[in-house]
């Protein structure tokens, strides 16, 4: 056995990981969707200005939507056929959001754009972005925000180290572990592109230690690379989050209200590089992606490839539908998945997973009193007192919030999962940092 | 598909086991070997005393919570812990109706004027041992072992410069109030909780090496002063009392060591031969402002 240093952060919690259910499961094609509902807004920023109309015939990889602003990322046509509405729809994210809709018919061979297939050194910086933006990548991993934007390193700061997250810290999710198996070579690769983009010198590659075939596949998917470094990290949640893989690969703090970019750090998910190196390799524009349909509520839980927009019911289907009653159906993981009144919401580019979790699984609970236990405290990776923000958030003590550094939370849910008073601890954490933020755009629109 | 009433919450989906309930009872099971050691050092006089104590907990509880119209909430066992930690404070000879009195204080004046469970900014069982303290002086201070009146160690020392063998401090061979007999088993129910990661060391780290090296530097015997009176059962079990301590981890750090200056000034030059007790309930004060004062630094705060 070879002894790896392992990586890792402070604090944190161990949840059951339950990643057994499909981590076994190749990625497979689901079949293919007779609609699919592609929304117009799939991350803060501008919402996007549709370029076809109803009853337009579309090709597969056609573009649908884009915007002059520099936030945001176009989407394309998963599926040809014609598009029989732009209207709003349940977005996953709650609420609801224009979005075009597309029925199936015709030829569904793929549009690519024209690309020069070249090595990352043969292009400038600026192509690369330029590639990436076209082909409308945004992070995979559940934020949703453009690549291209992250890659675009503002004057006078200059990043050192690309990282690649693998870790996927989220209980039950597989997808990423499966990506790293089946393409691990198309992750490197596109690590090659994000550093030649960011002009990193080092690319890191940071998977937990549940994973080691998925290590052991990087490695020597990076053996010939000298400058791309695969390092086990420790298997504690939440290692996955952005702040913490920092800490855990170079001992940098990111600031608070900064980004990683602040200490030298670009990070992007496997499934982001994958689909980066699709794109500038075969000018694939990101119209499909992998994903994991898992949890007790799921009859044959698997990873799936699944065009953008296919809705979460088709997904359920293609894995054999529901086992016993379903009590939730989460997009994303336990901890920080969003669960779903709908099985008509789509699948977008950061849907890592849907998990379902049966009726009986679910527990009601009633909170206590807080009794200061302080495990909170002890869980929180960013060295909050989440207790504290719960009772400020709850009184509106908007000044207090700020200074107890609630806009530093990263609504990881380690808090509420240790919490033995069982009170929903990030939900208030959000809803004061949400006053915040109203406050502070308050404030800026009235000077 | 036709989509069935789903369940919509907020992340995250899962949640650990444990509960209020779990840890209170938890403490509770901990502190048996110390009530049965109790009980075989006093004989069943001991017994009555924690039963007596218990049931008037739960009592002043039930009727708090009935009278204020909140869910009877008995089975989390914090009245019981209240129950048990009072009855620890009590030396064998006290007539049981001062037990029953000093529970109806520790819960109606410790515990739900203040609103209940996770509400009360003093130790409730402490609350009720000063009670009897300043009520009934000389009942509260009457030790008897084996049939006789006898004197504590820490009396023994205050009166005569007499030294208690640490062999017997350490089993529990000596007289004292209920609790303060074996240092040996609370140290068993001490590790049991920390094992299980419900009690904060920090404070009883702080508070005896802050007493070690403070009568140390006095000129005293330090292990005298850690073994006798109720320090190591004060420092484990009370002045960790969660709802009563600071939440952050150098706030532990720092109640520990306050409170092990006051047992040692208290000790050293106070009236009283021990001061666990009062340098608890002082530090108790202090919590919000040490909380305050001990925010930790956020990842990534500068200054």
């Amino acid at each position: 056995m070879i002894l790896l240093s392992v990586a890792t952060f402070k604090k944190g919690v161990h949840p059951p990981y339950n990643k057994q259910y499909s981590s076994n499961k190749e990625i497979q094609q689901i079949p293919q969707p007779d609609e699919i509902i592609i929304p117009l807004q799939q991350h803060i920023g501008a919402s996007l200005e549709p370029v076809v109309k109803r009853k337009d015939q579309v090709r597969r990889g056609q573009l649908l939507a884009d915007s002059d602003s520099f936030v945001a990322a176009p989407v394309h046509a998963s599926l040809a056929g014609e598009v029989t509405a732009v209207e709003k729809v349940p977005s996953p994210q709650g609420g609801r959001v224009l979005a075009v809709k597309i029925k199936a018919g015709g030829d569904q061979q793929e549009e690519l754009a024209e690309v020069p297939g070249k090595e990352p050194e043969e292009l400038s910086p600026e192509e690369i972005r330029q590639a990436v933006r076209q082909a409308g990548i945004t992070g995979m991993g559940g934020a949703m925000f453009p690549t291209h934007v992250k890659l675009a390193v503002p004057e006078g700061k200059s990043i050192d180290h690309l990282i690649i997250n693998g870790a996927e810290c989220e209980p039950y999710l597989t997808v990423d572990h499966r990506i790293m198996l089946e393409r691990g070579e198309q992750v490197v690769d596109g690590l090659r592109y994000l550093m030649r983009a960011t002009e990193a010198e080092q690319g890191l590659i940071g998977i937990e230690d549940n994973k080691p075939d998925a290590l052991k596949a990087l490695k020597s998917a990076a053996a010939e690379f000298d400058n791309i470094e695969v390092r086990a990290t420790e298997t504690k949640y939440p290692q996955g989050g952005e702040k913490m893989l920092i800490k855990a690969l170079l001992d940098r703090d990111v600031p608070v209200g900064g980004l990683p970019l602040d200490v030298g750090v670009v990070v992007n998910n496997v499934a982001t590089a994958a689909a980066v190196s699709a794109s500038l390799r075969e000018g694939r524009p990101l119209i499909d992606r992998p994903l994991t349909i898992t949890g007790e509520g799921i009859n044959n839980p698997g990873n799936f490839e699944v065009p953008l927009g296919t809705p979460i019911a088709e997904v359920i289907k293609a894995a054999g539908g529901f086992a016993g009653e379903p009590g939730k159906v989460i997009l994303g993981g336990p901890m920080m998945g969003q669960a779903q009144t709908s099985l008509d919401v789509p699948v977008v580019k950061g849907t890592s997973g849907i998990l379902v979790l049966t009726r009986n699984q679910l527990e009601e609970y009633s909170p206590a009193p807080c009794i200061n236990c302080a495990r909170c405290v002890d869980a929180c990776p960013m060295y909050l007192v989440p207790a504290r923000l719960e009772k400020l958030a709850q009184q509106e003590e908007l000044d207090k919030l700020e200074e107890y550094q609630v806009m530093n939370c990263i609504e990881c849910g380690s808090c509420s999962y240790v919490c033995p008073a069982q009170r929903p601890l990030v939900h208030y954490i959000r809803v004061g940092k949400a006053a915040v933020t109203a406050r502070k755009k308050s404030e800026q629109g009235g000077s | 598909m036709q989509s069935q009433e789903l369940v919509v919450t907020s992340s995250p989906h899962l949640r650990e086991e444990t509960s209020v309930a779990e840890i209170m009872w938890t403490v509770n099971i901990s502190l048996v070997p110390v009530m049965l050691a109790a009980s075989y050092v006093f004989g069943l006089r001991a017994l009555a005393i924690i039963a007596v104590s218990i049931i008037s907990c739960s009592l002043t509880e039930y009727i708090f919570l009935r009278a204020r119209n909140k869910e009877v909430t008995l089975t989390d066992g914090s009245a019981v812990v209240t129950g048990i930690l009072l009855a620890l404070t009590m030396p064998p000879a006290i007539p049981l109706w001062v037990v029953a009195i000093a529970a109806v204080v520790a819960i109606a004046l410790g515990k739900q004027v203040f609103g209940g469970l996770g509400n009360n900014p003093f130790n409730p069982a402490l609350i009720g041992r000063a009670f009897v303290t300043a009520a009934y002086p000389v009942l509260i201070t009457t030790w008897t072992f084996d049939g006789q009146t006898a004197a504590t160690p820490l009396n023994l020392k205050m009166m005569e410069g007499e030294i208690t063998p640490y062999w017997d401090l350490f089993i529990g061979n000596i007289p004292g109030s209920l609790g303060e007999t074996s240092a040996f088993l609370i140290l068993l129910g001490a590790a049991l909780l920390i094992y299980k990661g419900y009690l904060n060391w920090r404070i009883p780290a702080g508070m005896l090496t802050t007493v070690f090296l403070l009568t140390w530097l006095m000129g005293h015997d330090p292990v005298f002063h850690l073994l006798a009176g109720s320090l190591l059962l004060g420092a484990f079990y009370y002045a960790t009392d969660m709802v009563t301590t600071p939440i952050t981890p150098r706030g532990r750090w720092l109640f520990g060591v306050g409170a092990g200056v006051f047992v040692v000034i208290i000790r050293l030059w106070g009236g009283y031969p021990e001061g666990v007790m009062y340098s608890i309930l002082l530090m108790n004060m202090t919590v919000p402002i040490i909380n305050r004062f001990t925010r930790p630094r956020s990842l990534g705060e500068v200054n």
